[in-house]
């Protein structure tokens, strides 16, 4: 961490002792990379289950791990995906970049800032412990009830259930915090000049993901502490015996889980739509339609919750409701990609590795929406729901969805955060690879799915072994794919190439005004913006 | 499935031989299998198609944007000399056309959705029910008004080679995981009508061939039904994670002809009967399960 982070800003004013600088910090640059550093930590651990995973899946029979465990597995390699490595990377991007692209001289909120990141830490090692003092013979080890945590399975655990909630609550207090400054800073900080209508995409996708976490988290706490009081206190909010209903907690846990998906593919949306723009050397297509379009997703992802329940049993009204629902977030996210594959037309293209990955997502994210749409149909449903077909599709737009957009993003700023270009070479390595190994990870899961195999088993009938040994070899193989990614942000941390202040050819937007690395304080009187300077031009001549 | 017709007369006692005539109908998972299959229902069928239906809307509409993209990739290289079209950013007549010909596509993509939804639910007309009770880990299964109640577990094979920790193979035990003590046997062209519902936590009853799931959750009862068409065994499995031996809870249904269900259902009765007499004269006796 330290030697990473060291070199970023060697030309800042200050002289602060190291502790100084990385815990008592309110700038919003040492911010951003302090949650980007976690999150690239939290990707690796759990990355690390999910090749547990994987090697328990390798081959049929049980050879490595007891069900039991391997029940954790899944169930914390989510949790820990989810809010420990997607979603703070958005966190630390939006913490980077956003000040930089509205002009701001920091984030509004910048003690909270500190406050927000610093709770992380704690609720992963609450989050995490079950599991650790399980190595050690100590309790029954981490939560196994999936990371959707139904009762009455959810209930079943031991004092895992504590851990798990109480770490969730933090993990909302932060998450919600970091919202409110968002919002605050977009909102209050930009500069003279910066109508809300010119700001970049990114940070129009961040602003209102951010009204999402505000709206959703409280709803997931509620779920959760319902949950504690029903497992310690006696309650029965969710129990049947006791006169309440295990479906109210899917209702409850879904309301926040769709728009969850929202947030962790939104700002990744937002990336995209600066860096196809870049390396096409073109103002983006339709970026007033682009943000309507996102306002429209974040509007449906409050209505569509019970498309993930089609198997409980709701009434025949219900369900044709929630599937019309469902298939109409197809048109702003059709509008999106149209838009994206327009910016590029009649463009002059580079293919720099964050354009790889940019455009790695629109194709792969576009076949996590094809499938998502297959699941909307509730007749298909009844065959799709809790298979592999599933892994497949939330895979798809997770992990060639958020994770490559969160990665093009790194790999199009790191410029301007070491002011160091990366080692191109090795970054399109890192692209093709990842690609390869991640298509053999997840594509053949559409067939177990097809075929029959259920998600969360720790063993299967033989005749699901070949398609199960591919997406291993892929697994492992898009697993240490990632530690050339490690390897590469670090030696760009290092050194090489010096960036410009404009790093890319064709990039717009305030960012690339500011010297690379940006120094430790940018944009301390506002910036004069001229519409050159403007991410996608003037848009509202 | 007219062709299965004859063997559907011979298959009287040999449901095995049934089960080999119908192999493509999904009654268990094959090597290498890609799709879906039709399975023995019209609700499976249903699904079969509109997976087909939309996985072809899904291919044409890939190919377009994808197809798109290529050329946009191979045409506008900057090493090839293209120079950005600065001015190319907005056009109100192609939004237009990518959000009005989407909402057509979903529309003909809703249709024929809102028809098989509405088709799954009619439980109207059913001849008999069978309660399904999901347990940790295990499946009751009872024909209501018939007096015949039973439980329905991993078959000992599987066990043995799970608890070896050895890789089995086909050969071995083909039906591997899929396979039960006491199957649940049901008669062919009968409406037959299921409440689900668990003892413990949240189980789901799906069998791939009968085209639907449905999750089994204590304290409500959920209704399904199904017409088997075809006779045969057909294999699935617990759906819905239920604790640590959620991967070992299979299903097995065995259809059979309407006559012959009979025979089989007196023979249970007659079994129970016997069972429970034993059960009254030695106490000691073990519960069942």
């Amino acid at each position: 961490m330290a030697t990473h982070a060291d070199t970023l800003n060697a030309d800042h004013g200050h002289q602060q002792t190291f502790f100084q600088r990385w815990f008592l910090s309110t700038n919003h640059k040492d911010i951003g990379t302090l949650y980007l550093v976690f999150s690239l930590v939290m990707f690796l651990v759990g990355g690390a289950m999910a090749l547990v995973i994987r090697a328990e899946l390798f081959q049929p029979g049980l050879q490595l791990v007891d069900p039991a465990f391997f029940n954790q597995m899944t169930t914390m390699h989510a949790l820990v995906m989810i809010f420990g490595a997607v979603m703070p990377a958005f966190v630390g991007l939006a913490n980077w970049m956003i000040p930089l692209m509205v002009g701001a001289p920091d984030m509004a909120l910048p003690r909270m800032n500190n406050w927000s990141f610093w709770i992380l830490p704690f609720a992963f090692i609450l989050l995490l412990m079950p599991l650790v003092l399980y190595f050690f013979g100590i309790g029954s080890g981490g939560p196994a009830a999936g990371w959707t945590l139904y009762p009455p399975l959810s209930l079943q655990g031991g004092t895992n259930v504590a851990f798990t909630i109480f770490a969730i609550h933090l993990m909302g207090i932060s998450s919600i915090m970091g919202a409110i400054n968002i919002i605050a800073t977009i909102l209050n900080m930009r500069a003279p000049g910066m109508d809300l209508l010119k700001m970049p995409i990114f940070v129009w996708t961040w602003l209102i993901t951010a009204f999402l976490l505000i709206a959703v988290m409280p709803v997931l706490a509620g779920a959760v502490t319902m949950l504690l009081t029903d497992k310690f206190f006696g309650t029965s909010f969710f129990n049947a015996a006791g006169g309440g209903d295990p479906v109210l907690y899917q209702h409850v846990f879904w309301f926040f889980g769709h728009p969850e998906v929202y947030i962790m593919i939104l700002p990744a949306f937002g990336i995209i739509s600066e860096i196809i723009p870049t390396f096409s050397r073109k103002p983006l297509f339709g970026y007033q339609a682009m943000v309507y379009a996102t306002a429209s997703i974040a509007f449906l992802s409050f209505i569509v919750w019970a498309h993930h329940m089609f198997s409980v049993g709701m009434p025949l009204g219900a369900e044709l409701y929630f599937m019309y629902a469902t298939m109409l977030i197809a048109i702003p996210t059709g509008v999106k990609v149209f838009n994206w594959v327009t910016t590029m037309w009649r463009g002059s293209l580079t293919f720099e590795t964050p354009m790889l990955f940019a455009l790695g997502f629109v194709v792969m994210f576009t076949i996590g929406g094809f499938s998502g749409l297959m699941l909307a149909m509730v007749p298909a449903n009844y065959q799709y729901h809790d298979t592999y077909f599933v892994v497949a599709h939330f895979h798809y737009v997770l992990v060639t969805g958020s994770v490559f957009g969160i990665m093009a993003g790194v790999y199009y700023w790191l410029p301007k955060w070491t002011g160091f270009m990366y080692d191109e070479t090795l970054g399109k390595v890192h692209f093709w690879g990842s690609t390869f190994f991640v298509n053999l990870l997840f594509f053949p899961q559409h067939f177990l799915g097809l075929a029959g195999m259920p998600r969360r088993i720790p063993d299967y009938n033989v005749a699901f072994a070949d398609f199960n040994m591919w997406s291993t070899v892929g697994g492992f193989g898009f697993g240490f794919m990632q530690l050339l990614f490690v390897y590469i942000v670090w030696k760009c941390a290092r050194g090489g190439v010096k960036a410009e202040a404009r790093s890319w050819e064709g990039a717009r937007g305030l960012e690339w005004t500011v010297p690379s690395p940006a120094p430790h304080h940018t944009f301390t009187r506002p910036p004069v913006i001229r519409d050159e300077d403007l991410a996608h031009g003037d848009v509202t001549h | 499935m007219k062709t299965a017709r004859p063997v559907h007369a011979l298959a009287g006692l040999v449901a095995s031989f049934a089960t080999q005539a119908v192999a493509a109908t999904g009654a268990q998972p094959e090597r290498w299998q890609l799709n879906l299959t039709p399975g023995v229902t019209e609700t499976a069928q249903r699904a079969y198609d509109m997976h087909m239906w939309m996985l072809w809307i899904c291919v044409v509409i890939g190919i377009v944007v994808f197809g798109a993209m290529a050329v946009a990739i191979f045409r506008f290289r900057k090493s090839k000399g293209a120079v950005a079209d600065k001015t190319f950013v907005h056009s109100t007549r192609l939004e237009v056309l990518w959000t009005v010909i989407p909402t057509l596509i979903l529309v003909v993509m809703a249709v024929p959705a809102t028809i098989k939804t509405i088709d799954a639910h009619d439980t109207r007309g059913h001849e008999m029910t069978v309660k399904i009770i999901g347990q940790q880990w295990l499946w009751t299964y009872e024909y209501v008004g018939e007096g015949v109640r039973f439980t329905s577990r991993l078959d000992r094979d599987s066990e043995r080679i799970r608890q070896s920790g050895r890789v089995p193979t086909l050969d071995e035990h083909g039906a591997y995981l899929l396979d039960v003590d006491r199957p649940l046997v049901l008669p062919t062209d009968t409406k037959i009508r299921f409440i689900i519902t668990a003892d413990d936590v949240i189980h789901a009853w799906w069998v791939p061939a009968l085209g639907w799931k449905s999750d089994a959750i204590p304290g409500i009862v959920n209704e399904q039904w199904t017409k088997i068409l075809e006779p045969g065994i057909y294999r699935g499995q617990c759906a819905e994670l239920c604790g640590k031996d959620h991967g070992f809870m299979p299903i097995v249904v065995e259809a059979v002809p309407r006559e012959e269900f009979q025979m089989r259902l007196a023979a249970m009765r007659a079994e129970l009967d016997t069972a429970a007499r034993t059960a009254a004269t030695t106490p000691a006796a073990a519960p069942q399960g």
